[in-house]
């Protein structure tokens, strides 16, 4: 930091908010969806706003930007004092010539972002030539400099790539060396890495740490995840249906959180531990066991549709999942964790073997088939994708009744009105439509419909991710409850190591199709001991100021593709015991991927 | 890379498309009630006459020798003889295929002309008056149908305004080309209808995507964000309806050509069927359908120079 920044810095704000109210006009009436909201930025700090959905922290960030979706938002009242103009009553012209070169801004989906039909070059150099008027090499020397700013391997043959050429990691840094090409005072980042996986996140949270120490830009960090937070921001904005609940500096919001809001928020957030105060299941009858699963999925091209390739999905996994216990599957995407689940269900395809309560499934015939659904079912991760929208509630969760033909009509209804009651639903609730519900009451439809056929075993693919915090606890602890009353054993698929160590009695680590590590959760997260398992902990925001992450060298390179040419395989990874049934991948080729 | 091999390659694999479409209409056409030569000959031929001109044509052998020779023969250039025309189909289609091609070309462009500035005009000022003028004409559109809409266009232009030829298709170029326009415009009407819809509802996606607001917060004026991050993106499914209409485009010269005295290839089909021409009316089916087929191979060029993501 200059000099001069931390004289001036210190007094005059480089952008001040002052009793910003953002309302949606539907009908004829306005509502405020963000009110009185008032901030200061100050040069060179960082700023989150941090709340659940709906709480306005978004908005806020597109009313600075004067990007609100006309006509329905406006800003109504307020005023946004940058450079000594307020932008609230800036003309267009004027606010183009702000917008990118003085406030910049990153947004979650790097994907949707950049224009799938320009080059990234293309999209550097329109960026940098918006706002100053450079001979085409120029522009194009400058783009190549954002490049190599963000620290993209390569940086020279990614001017000519298109966005889906690249890895996720690598687009979202795109964005950053695009918002920050032109040295903006502030650059706003909304939910800057919501998107991508958790060893990426910390990349690009590195990433715009280090920019932003040596640039000085201003940065203000939208985001519903705590331990970013606490990771990244100085001074923290609780915000909660449109209202700032709470404001002060990181550590003091959380070590002594004033607001009742703030503190439920803080309590619900999943937090890692050493995976200490697991309970010892009794060894009981196990519900599915795989041998050697193997899942691939045939590539063809050329002239005759020849298999040229083979995604290598799942390679070699064996585990057994008893009753009443739950088995959690982490793994970054692609990793195969989902196509476990749908080998499972017989949804794909596989070799090896698949015991489903000591049947093996390919062994089934088309009624031991129905059978098997009555014992395995799945919750998935988007509620609204998986209930039909025009189906009632309660005709959702029957249908498996109806499909499966158990019981008459008054039976069903009265089963129905049990399983609402089971998860925490009120019996009028089976009248309505999904669009009715929340996020979590939809979640709970579809784990009361999971639950209608009695079943052995429910996979949970990711079926909290998408919920916020204080929601996820809640669902968290229905299946903490459902597990406990009704002996019920869950499979549960995860990215969030956070999350798997607070519901999981036993963990497998999967890393290209194959797993890596696996044991009880008090093994795997007490003891880890693969590189990749380590490196997944470590990647891990942690929602506590206070805490310092070891000086480890810094996470680099990407996940290899499991895309392998026809006849060629991955090497096998061989586990072994390290005592007590905690399996460790040895001599592998995966080693690199700690360094 | 890829993009060489796929036009190296897609042509290759046309080839049993086309066979089989040679068989299909080959079989097709003769299933046809009435017999060529009676139709030729009229009510009052005497039996040796008819032998002598099924002879003539081939028209005694056995469907699949007829087949047979029908290959043969387009290996050598020829398509058989016409019974009415007397020349060879081949020869007849040439020059009848030039004012074909101009009218369809002339109806693409003309819709694009008129569906690409309403649909933005429409798309940028979702809810305006203007937005729903473009939306119920272009509804309106789809519902005239071709022959209608091309007399009312003569009755108006040609017959009271004398602005354009009534019908016919001329000799110059300055000719052919306003001999095309009113042909034309019944063939764009229509079309761009279905244009204008689809390339508004895709442009309203696109000012919406994050696409758009990404563009927006990097400070891109309005236009430029329209026209370089949305229009390209919603060119891309259009130029495949495009392709899939195409078949229906041909279809339709048909009709045009009817209503507007245009002696191209769909006046010679409606000709060749009224008398039972088979060797006309396979030959010109079997142009139309290559036509399809190469026309939709070159939107699918067109899509992969559009729209790096997709591989063929």
């Amino acid at each position: 930091m200059t000099a001069d920044t931390t004289s001036a810095g210190a007094t005059v704000p480089v952008l001040s908010v002052q009793g910003l109210t953002v309302s949606v006009r539907s009908g004829g009436s306005e509502r405020a969806l963000v009110e009185g909201l008032s901030f200061d930025l100050a040069r060179g700090e960082t700023l989150a706003i941090a709340g659940e959905s709906g709480s306005g922290k978004s908005l806020t960030s597109l009313a600075v930007m004067g990007l609100l979706p006309p006509p329905s938002l406006r800003a109504s009242a307020g005023r946004i004092m940058f450079g000594g103009q307020d932008l609230l009553h800036l003309p267009e012209g004027a606010m183009r010539r702000i917008r990118g070169r003085r406030i910049a801004m990153i947004f979650q989906e790097p994907m949707t972002s950049l224009n799938p039909v320009m080059t990234v070059g293309a999209q550097l150099t329109e960026a940098i030539s918006a706002h100053e008027s450079l001979p085409r090499g120029e522009a194009r020397a400058r783009a190549l400099a954002a490049l190599q700013s963000v620290r993209i391997a390569q940086a020279e043959r990614r001017l000519s790539q298109y966005p889906h050429e690249l890895s996720g990691g690598m687009r979202q840094r795109v964005m950053i060396a695009m918002a920050l090409a032109l040295k903006p005072d502030v650059l706003i980042c909304d939910e800057p890495t919501t998107a991508l996986d958790v060893t990426v996140q910390r990349e690009v949270l590195d990433l715009l740490r280090d920019l932003q120490r040596e640039t000085g830009t201003a940065l203000i960090l939208i985001t519903h995840d705590m331990g970013v937070v606490a990771e990244m921001a100085s001074r923290v904005i609780v915000m909660r249906e449109g209202r700032m609940v709470e404001e002060g500096p990181a550590q003091r919001i959380f070590a002594a959180p004033v607001a009742q809001y703030t503190r439920d928020l803080l309590a619900a957030v999943p937090r890692m531990g050493d995976g200490s105060g697991a309970a010892v299941l009794p060894v009981a009858e196990s519900v599915v066991r795989l041998t050697d699963l193997r899942v691939r999925f045939d590539i063809r091209g050329g002239l005759m549709q020849r298999v040229t390739h083979r995604v290598h999905a799942v390679e070699h996994v064996s585990l057994q999942i008893n009753q009443g216990e739950t088995f959690a599957l982490v793994g970054e995407s692609g990793c195969g964790k989902s196509t476990i689940a749908r080998a499972i269900v017989g949804l794909v395809p596989h070799e090896g073997r698949i015991e489903v309560a000591g049947q093996p499934l390919q062994d089934l015939t088309a009624e031991g088939r129905r059978a098997l659904c009555r014992d395995v079912q799945m919750v998935f991760q988007d509620p609204m994708a998986a209930l039909d929208p025009r189906m009632r509630a309660g005709d959702l969760v029957a249908e498996p009744l109806v499909i499966h033909n158990i019981g008459s009509d008054a039976e069903r209804r009265g089963r129905t009105a049990g399983l609402f009651e089971r998860v925490g639903l009120p019996p009028d609730a089976m009248a309505r439509y999904p669009h009715e519900f929340s996020g979590g009451q939809r979640q709970r439809i579809c784990i009361a419909r999971a639950l209608a056929l009695r079943p052995k075993l429910i996979i949970c693919d990711e079926s909290v991710s998408a919920l916020d915090v204080s929601v996820q606890a809640r669902v968290l602890a229905l299946l903490e409850e459902l597990k406990r009353d009704l002996g019920i054993a869950y499979l549960f698929i995860s990215h969030d190591m956070a999350v798997v160590e607070n519901i999981a009695d036993r963990v497998g680590v999967m890393y290209l199709g194959q797993i890596v590590e696996t044991g009880s959760r008090a093994q795997v997260f007490g003891n880890p001991l693969h590189p990749y398992t380590r490196r997944l902990m470590e990647a891990v925001p942690i929602p506590d100021p206070g805490y310092v992450r070891a000086p480890l060298p810094r996470l680099s390179g990407e996940i290899p593709s499991p895309v392998w040419p026809a006849g060629e395989a991955p090497q096998r990874l061989r586990l072994v015991d390290m005592g007590g049934g905690h399996l460790v991948a040895q001599s592998n080729p995966t080693a690199e991927i700690a360094a | 890379m890829h993009r060489y091999r796929f036009v190296l390659f897609r042509p290759l694999q046309l080839v049993p498309v086309l066979f089989g479409i040679s068989v299909i209409t080959f079989l097709l056409v003769r299933l046809i009630p009435g017999d060529p030569a009676r139709i030729l000959l009229g009510t009052r031929a005497t039996p040796s006459a008819l032998a002598n001109i099924r002879t003539q044509y081939g028209l005694d052998e056995p469907v699949w020798l007829q087949y047979f020779y029908f290959l043969k023969n387009l290996g050598a250039g020829e398509m058989g003889r016409s019974t009415l025309y007397k020349v060879d189909v081949l020869k007849l289609i040439t020059t009848r295929i030039e004012p074909t091609l101009a009218l369809v070309g002339m109806g693409v462009f003309l819709a694009l002309l008129i569906a690409v500035p309403f649909a933005a005009l429409s798309a940028r000022r979702q809810g305006s008056l203007v937005d729903h003028a473009v939306r119920l004409v272009s509804t309106a559109g789809l519902g005239f149908p071709s022959f209608w809409l091309g007399a009312m266009l003569i009755i108006f232009f040609a017959v009271r305004l004398e602005w354009l030829p009534v019908s016919g298709y001329g000799e110059t170029f300055r000719e052919k080309l306003s001999h095309l326009i009113l042909p034309g415009l019944t063939i764009a009407l229509s079309l761009s209808a279905v244009l204008t819809r689809t390339l508004r509802a895709a442009m309203i996606a696109g000012l919406a995507s994050d696409v758009a607001t990404a563009a927006r917060a990097r400070g891109m004026p309005e236009s430029r964000v329209f026209w370089r991050h949305v229009v390209p993106n919603a060119l891309v499914p259009t130029v495949n309806l495009l392709a899939v209409n195409i078949g229906w485009l041909i279809g339709g010269t048909v009709v045009v050509e009817s209503v507007f005295a245009i002696a191209g290839l769909g006046q010679l089909m409606v000709r060749g069927i009224f008398t039972r021409d088979y060797m006309v009316v396979q030959g010109v089916t079997m142009t139309f359908a290559l036509a399809t087929v190469l026309i939709n191979f070159a939107a699918d060029i067109i899509t992969v120079t559009l729209d790096p993501r997709i591989k063929l």
